[in-house]
């Protein structure tokens, strides 16, 4: 790049020598940046000055898409939303749609529910942390271990709904069908070995200098700013507010199981901070599973939704805590079969409101792992 | 969890309007903001969804009591508009939601930015004026979120042709689009 | 750890036992093991893969029997299209996310609608084995196959699969989906069961009206006689 006759770059005294400001596009092809996202940089050597975030590259519409369906058929494209999780889109969507219209979901699939939830949150935590130290330069091994145990719950998955990943399994009213024979059995045995990996996982991450030295420190997000810029999830509680949706909304069954909520002072909320907060939250997460895999009752699936799902004319938003962060659906009906507004509340894209804040004063490479713990998936952000 | 009730917002500020059927406070013209400084002040302090929503001009049909007493049907022309609308909490008190909703016309689409009492706003109300074309007064950094910079036209509006600058080639989509021209697929 | 580095010489012996497990354990070798192939072992040579023209085997299908990957339409054995199942309503078509199915009715020399299709294509390059199609169809008409060896070097209308390639007959899909095609077989035969017990009640009725009257007109004529 040079830096004679470009007119953007403002030319620096700096010990008597004539520098300028370097501008980087990190840009939508780049292997850290979790999917097709940009950052335009501009650096001083090697601090940055100035971070834009620029998206839109994966923009599909979605939401005028669902205009022109009916209810049902914009169900399988919330799974790919976030594709990583899609249980947890879908109940998002049939929270919201329950709203609208009068109907109870049986015990045995709000346990069910429950229980994929769950397994997505396992699922997400696991892959974003080995993601995260893969952005570090541990170049793939606590990825692949990661992926090993993502593995065993995605074949849970394809056991359950077909496929492993885009599984448009929940219904409005239940779930679409009931889980084979065996399942609950394998999935137990999947979630008793889960706390010895993590276990192992630890051993392998947590005291590691390297980690210590390049995440603590680095991100800091103060809790007034986390809470005016509407950052939810594992992000808001590394920042020190204990505020989860499922103990303040309790929407499906959570309120009977018992789970803690981890979150820090607020001291510092370093990237440090919500990389062990997500390691904390599977741990509740096997808590919860247990729970429930203990206590699922025999029974229906489907409640009596009817079959044409055209509610009458209402407004309702759902939310649910999503991994990462809280997920919303907000539904305007009025009385045909297709939804007048579909909006859906990306916590991806809210959390990217504090980038540029935690970046700013930073070196570059931190950039990177600040992008990284703040876990976004680009089909979210840009729907 | 707790309801969070509209009624103080009401009482606070006369001029804005309680829609039942919504369930949203519609707020005053020109007032959004005092509005939302008042309720951070009383520690709704979370802003948790932005978004638009866009009607055009339809008639409404609507029953009344005529002057005779008697009930009957009359046809109205609801004008068009674009509501932006806020779902608003309260980390503190965990409790909410809270709906308000500004409205404004389709033409010269403007409302106030509520950007500077909650910072959620920021890339949400970028998100409306990109799709929608609202334009928000006080807004610190206002462009295009979603969309490239050049592009003209607002998406996410009714009326919103795409331009005819599809790329062509030879699928079998093209029998399923020209079913639809007929009239007997609905897309 | 008091020792600069000793966190990382931790974190390197759970490298080192993970490496040196996974020769002996099945818990630490990153790869799926193949449990669907019936003897457990993976194809060794390329006379392995079997593989013919339009039905898929068993032992190509992928790791379990769940697994769902673009339609079929199902026939009842026999000619195919004697005993196709689709009576070509196109709800699938309407309610299709992607918009992937084309139908076309079949129509007799005379012009009159026969229930069957005359053109069923499903573009699979556009389809996404999302399943809605399966749910709103009201005949047990089309499910899900689990075939994705689709590819093709013809861009332009090799992924468009015909009815023809379409039709699998009933027993190819408990072949596949064991436990689903059972499940749809039961269901069927007790709406069958119960629409044949209503059709008889309702006929029951019918008769029972009809003697009702038939008495009554009887009573009535007799009561004429006697005035």
């Amino acid at each position: 790049m040079s830096t004679a006759a470009a007119p953007n770059y403002e030319l620096l005294q700096q010990d008597g020598l004539e520098t300028s400001l370097l501008e980087v596009s990190m840009g939508p092809h780049h292997p850290s940046t979790h999917g097709v996202f940009r950052m335009d940089v501009k650096l001083d050597g090697e601090t940055v000055v100035d971070l834009q975030p620029v998206f839109g590259y994966l923009h599909r519409n979605h939401e005028k898409l669902a205009e022109n369906m009916t209810y049902l058929s914009s169900m399988p494209f919330t799974d790919r939303l976030d594709y990583f999780n899609s249980m947890s889109n879908n109940w998002a969507y049939a929270l919201a749609a329950e709203k609208l219209i009068e109907v109870e979901v049986p015990e045995r699939a709000e346990y069910l529910r429950v229980i994929m939830a769950e397994l997505t949150r396992l699922v997400n935590h696991v892959s974003l942390v080995g993601f995260f130290i893969n952005d570090l330069g541990a170049l793939g091994t606590p990825l692949m271990y990661a992926f090993r145990e993502r593995e065993k719950i995605l074949d849970l998955f394809e056991q359950a709904s077909g496929a492993r990943m885009m599984c448009n399994y929940f219904r409005f009213g239940g779930l679409r069908n009931d889980v084979p024979e065996g399942w609950l059995e394998r999935a137990g045995e999947v979630v008793d070995r889960f706390p010895s990996f993590l276990d192992e996982y630890e051993q392998l991450l947590c005291e590691n200098e390297i980690i210590l030295s390049r995440t603590q420190g680095v991100g800091k997000l103060s809790r007034e700013l986390a809470v005016s810029a509407g950052v939810t999830g594992p992000m808001l509680r590394a920042s020190g507010v204990a505020y989860d949706l499922r103990k303040v909304d309790q929407y499906g069954i959570y309120d009977r199981f018992k789970f803690r909520v981890p979150h820090t002072d607020g001291d510092v909320g370093d990237c440090y901070d919500r990389f062990m907060i997500r390691m904390l939250e599977m741990r509740e997460s096997i808590e919860i599973l247990k729970q429930a895999l203990a206590g699922i009752p025999k029974g229906e699936i489907m409640g009596n939704a009817p079959r044409v799902f055209k509610p009458k004319p209402a407004e309702a938003y759902g939310r649910i805590e999503g991994p990462k962060g809280e997920l919303g659906f907000y539904l305007i009906a009025d009385g045909s079969p297709k939804p007048y507004r579909f909006r859906v509340r990306p916590p991806s894209l809210i959390n990217l409101t504090v980038l540029r804040d935690m970046c700013l004063g930073g070196k570059i490479a931190d950039a990177v792992i600040i992008l990284g713990s703040i876990d976004i998936v680009l089909g979210e952000v840009d729907r | 969890m707790n309801e969070l009730s509209h009624e103080p917002v009401l009482q606070q500020f006369p001029d804005a309007v309680w829609d039942e059927a919504a369930g949203a406070v519609i707020l005053p013209l020109g007032q959004a903001r005092a509005v939302a400084e008042w309720l951070l002040g009383q520690g709704v302090d979370y802003c948790s969804n932005v978004t638009g929503v866009d009607y055009l001009e339809r008639e409404v049909k609507e029953k009344i009591t005529n002057d005779a007493g008697k009930v009957e049907t009359i046809t109205r022309t609801e004008p068009s508009r674009i509501d932006v609308v806020y779902h608003l909490y309260s980390m503190q008190n965990k409790t909410g939601p809270l709906v308000l909703k500004q409205r404004t016309g389709r033409d010269n689409a403007e409302a106030e930015s509520l950007t500077p009492v909650w910072r959620s706003c920021d890339l949400q109300e970028r998100e409306v004026y990109d799709l929608f074309g609202v334009n928000f007064k006080g807004h610190p950094d206002q462009r295009r979120i979603l969309m490239w910079d050049e592009f003209e036209g607002h998406p996410m509006r009714r009326d919103y042709t795409e331009p005819f600058d599809y790329e062509w080639e030879p699928t079998p989509h093209n029998e399923i689009l020209e079913k639809h021209q007929k009239g007997k697929v609905i897309v | 750890m008091s020792i600069l580095g000793g966190g990382i010489f931790k974190g390197m012996a759970v490298t080192l036992r993970n490496f040196v497990s996974s020769y002996f354990s099945k818990e630490r070798l990153t790869t799926n093991d193949y449990s669907w192939r019936p003897d457990g072992a993976l194809p060794q040579s390329i006379a392995d893969y079997p593989k013919e023209e339009g039905e898929q085997l068993r032992d190509t299908t992928t790791v379990t029997n769940y697994s769902r990957n673009f339609p079929m339409l199902l026939h009842d054995g026999g000619e195919p299209m004697d005993t196709v199942r689709c009576v070509a309503c196109q709800i699938c078509e309407r309610e299709c996310p992607p918009q992937c199915i084309y139908i076309e009715k079949d129509y007799d020399e005379n012009g009159k609608y026969i229930k069957r299709p005359a053109i069923f294509d499903i573009d699979v390059s556009v389809c996404m084995s999302c399943q809605i199609c399966v749910e709103v169809c009201p005949f047990d008409a089309i499910v899900m196959n689990s075939q994705f060896e689709l590819s093709t070097p013809n861009r332009f209308g090799g992924l468009l699969v015909r009815r023809d390639d379409l039709l699998k007959s009933n027993d190819y899909y408990h072949q596949i989906h064991p436990e689903e095609a059972a499940a749809r077989d039961q269901k069927m035969a007790a709406e069958k069961a119960a629409k044949a017990a209503k059709k008889k009640a309702a006929g029951e009725k019918a008769k029972a009206a009809a003697e009702k009257k038939a008495a009554e007109a009887a009573k009535a004529e007799t009561k004429e006689g006697a005035e």
